[in-house]
């Protein structure tokens, strides 16, 4: 079979590029001819309009809610009537009131809305079919102003920055600890990232079961994991064909310490826009107070992801190089930065798809990260698990586990 | 990191400032309170609707519809403001015993009808509207009143009267005589005299009961007594709702099906004159309803079987299939609201307006010598 089919293709005379195009100029054509000729032997549809409606967007002024809808089905929606806790609401619809397949449109309701209190909003199709919205409190939207975004700001520096900046105060603790030490933090790191790599892919998917599925919905976590994954075992074998990163089956420094650390603070520093993101929208739609409890909590939960980075900087060993301040800086400011990044888009424009995508993309990038370091971890004997590490991985998941009730209150 | 989870009131602040956006109980002094005229009486210093004159900012005087958009009536084939006062007395013709016969037809039908504006329902209805035509008659009279069913779904015609019981309408009593439940395609006709005099209801028994009522199959019956009742502006308001999403509960509630429809087209009725309102709830799906009227009292005759009234009020409640005659008179010019007393149904449609007069015309000095013109007024204005 594979004989004759290489023996005939030099006969035919057509070049590769034209076999391989074939196939797809008879697909667009079978699709031209099916959509001129209506679905010929599909017959009338049947059943009524299938209407699904997404809610993207809460935002609340003064006297003034307003949602900005995804059709999510097959079928366009026209949004008749608005009522707001079971009070009809006078409302009028940017970019009109039908909505077609994907497609959005935003209803400014007109309702005076008391702070602290909760909502329901409910949207009346044409077809008689509703979607509801929920404030579970009611709170102004803040404007998204310079002063708003120097907030977002500094609740990124709170939240990502600072925090892992004071887990890097660490290093010198680091730099003096024997092998064993080093596999127990390696091993601590690892069970670190696996908390969190659970914890941002159970954050997008919550996010996502609030997305149009139109989208992907919780596909796009994943999607967003495998992509994130593949991008950076790409780039890490890129870098190790150019011969910039030593190929290492040893422990940390054979593997370039400040290479795992550059990796590592990458791995967190996407976890953590993703963390930013969910602040961000949840400070703009005002289901988060920023007391002072909170950011101290972020604050610890954040700072053990400081200690993740410095642990493979023992220094010494294959690379020798001991990481300068600016250099050490920039791995927390990649660790933590994102944060603020973050807290922007979810503040300015949350889109849960977006925030899913992006969870996803953390969740991805810190499995990389694992695998990464998971060889610095190994004891004398090649072995990953051995009583240090698994009591350090226990004692990582652990760690974030407490600090984490900090701020799940 | 769990900010959605977050109990957030623990961690809200002191900050709970209430934002004065809510002109809340601004009552409205100028019609067409609801849809594009809605819009506020210029320089008005009532401070009255001004919901929707300006993007934004709007003051909300009361639960309204979107502006910009009305009901079809013409698509509906019937406009509630002609429902009101359409009592239809059938044709009458003298049997051979000397009786007055008054007979009718009603034709069970499918048919699309808008009970919000844009909202789209498929009702079920007698003669394409609902309610249902008022089928109005006097004490003592031979009814016939034919049922022809061109609906794809069996139904009756249950009265509330006295009757034989294949009258009744009542799926599996009377089959054999042609009558019971009726299948599409058939018809029956119910004969019976008109006792007794007050105001009834006749509505579809075909099981499942609930969804045939909510549906849209019911109306008025009213029997008059003898001697008839003082003359009087008469109107007919059923009490009722549409379920359009199919979970059991109301989307919008009315009286005469389209809701807020006397907000925007309120009931013109002359100052001093006697009012007298046919009050039927039909409403499904929720247990209680209620009637409440502004500014004013009304005489209440519950079911209307006496001729003496009950009470002196302003609001009643009654049940499914409970109905009441009312009578009242407006001592004033204006804009008078009533409504569902159970406050949601109100918002959701159940809300209508009595307009007294010509309200343009009323001024302040007006008003005042409204008052004075009532027996505790005082006499020839200040």
């Amino acid at each position: 079979m594979e004989a004759a089919a290489r023996a005939v293709s030099p006969r035919g005379g057509l070049p590769a590029w034209a076999l391989g195009l074939i196939p797809l100029a008879l697909i667009g054509a079978l699709i031209g001819a099916f959509a001129l000729l209506g679905g010929p032997g599909l017959g009338e549809r049947t059943g009524p309009p299938v209407e699904k409606v997404s809610v993207e967007q809460t935002v609340l002024r003064p006297g003034t809610i307003e949602l900005t809808l995804r059709n999510d089905g097959p079928d366009p929606v026209e949004v008749a009537q608005v009522a707001v806790n079971d009070a009809f609401a006078p409302f009028s619809a940017d970019g009109g009131r039908e909505i077609g397949r994907l497609g959005s449109a935003t209803l400014r309701i007109s309702y005076p809305w008391i702070e602290g209190e909760a909502y329901e909003v409910r949207v009346l199709t044409s077809a008689g079919g509703t979607v509801d919205a929920e404030i579970p409190v009611a709170t102004e939207t803040p404007a998204a102003d310079l002063d708003f975004y120097g907030l977002m700001a500094l609740l990124g520096i709170y939240v990502g920055v600072i925090p892992v900046g004071l887990g890097m105060l660490w290093l010198p603790f680091v730099r003096r600890v024997g092998p064993t030490w080093i596999a127990a933090l390696m091993a601590f790191t690892v069970g670190l990232l696996a908390f969190l790599a659970i914890d941002a892919a159970l954050e997008g998917l919550e996010i996502a079961a609030d997305a149009p599925a139109a989208f992907g919905g919780a596909a796009l976590v994943f999607a967003g994991a495998l992509v994130a994954y593949l991008v950076l075992a790409g780039v890490d074998a890129y870098l190790r064909a150019r011969g910039e990163v030593s190929a290492g089956t040893g422990g940390a420094a054979a593997s370039g310490g400040l290479y795992l650390a550059l990796l590592v603070a990458l791995g967190i520093g996407l976890h953590n826009l993703g963390e930013g993101l969910a602040i961000g929208s949840a400070y703009a739609t005002g289901a988060l107070a920023l007391g002072a409890f909170l950011v101290v909590g972020f604050a610890i939960h954040n700072t053990t992801e400081g200690l993740a980075i410095v642990a493979p900087l023992r220094g010494g060993g294959a690379t020798g190089a001991r990481p300068g301040l600016g250099r050490l800086l920039g791995l927390g400011l990649l660790a933590g930065a994102p944060a603020v990044l973050g807290a922007w888009i979810g503040a300015a424009a949350f889109d849960p798809s977006l925030a899913a995508l992006l969870f996803g993309v953390g969740v991805g990038a810190i499995a990389r990260v694992i695998v990464q370091i998971a060889p610095s971890m190994r004891d004398g004997d090649g072995r990953y698990l051995h009583p240090v590490s698994v009591a350090a991985m226990i004692a990582g998941i652990a760690a974030l586990y407490v600090t984490g009730l900090l701020v799940t209150v | 990191m769990s900010d959605r989870r977050l109990s957030r009131r623990a961690l809200l602040g002191a900050a709970a400032t209430v934002p004065a956006a809510a002109g809340l109980h601004s009552l409205v002094s100028r019609g067409g309170l609801g849809g594009e005229a809605a819009l506020a009486e210029p320089g008005a210093g009532n401070g009255a609707a001004g919901h929707l004159a300006h993007g934004g900012h709007e003051r909300f005087a009361h639960a309204a519809f979107a502006p910009g958009r009305t009901v079809d009536h013409r698509a509906n084939g019937f406009n509630p403001t002609e429902v009101l006062r359409d009592f239809d007395w059938g044709r009458t013709r003298r049997l051979a015993s000397g009786r007055l016969l008054r007979e009718w037809t009603l034709v069970a039908q499918d048919h699309e009808i808008e009970v919000a504006p844009g909202v789209k329902y498929e009702a079920w209805t007698y003669n394409g509207r609902v309610p249902g035509p008022t089928l109005r008659a006097r004490e003592g009279e031979r009814l016939r009143i034919n049922l022809v069913n061109s609906s794809e779904h069996p139904h009756t015609i249950h009265f509330h009267g006295i009757h034989p019981s294949l009258m009744d309408g009542m799926p599996g009593i009377g089959e054999r005589m042609g009558g019971g439940q009726i299948e599409p395609g058939e018809s029956f006709a119910y004969e019976f005299e008109a006792e007794p005099f007050g105001l009834h209801l006749y509505h579809c028994h075909v099981a499942p009961l609930a969804a045939h009522i909510a549906h849209g199959l019911y109306g008025a019956f009213i029997v008059d007594p003898k001697k008839g009742r003082p003359e009087a502006d008469e109107m007919v308001m059923v009490m009722n709702g549409f379920d359009t999403n199919f979970d059991l509960s109301n989307e919008v509630y009315a009286v005469n099906t389209v809701g807020f429809h006397y907000v925007n087209e309120p009931i013109r009725v002359k100052r001093d004159a006697l009012v007298r309102v046919y009050l039927v709830n039909v409403l499904e799906y929720d247990p209680l309803n209620s009637f409440h009227v502004h500014a004013n009292f009304f005489q209440h005759y519950p079911t209307g079987t006496s001729l003496e009234p009950k009470e002196y009020t302003d609001t009643i409640v009654q049940g499914q299939g409970q109905r009441s005659i009312l009578e009242l008179k407006f001592p004033f010019d204006g804009d008078y609201m009533f409504h569902a007393h159970v406050s949601e149904f109100a918002e959701l449609g159940w809300t209508g307006f009595f307009r007294v007069g010509d309200p343009s015309l009323l001024g302040g000095a007006a008003a005042a010598a409204a008052y004075c013109k009532l027996p505790w007024g005082g006499g020839s204005p200040a």
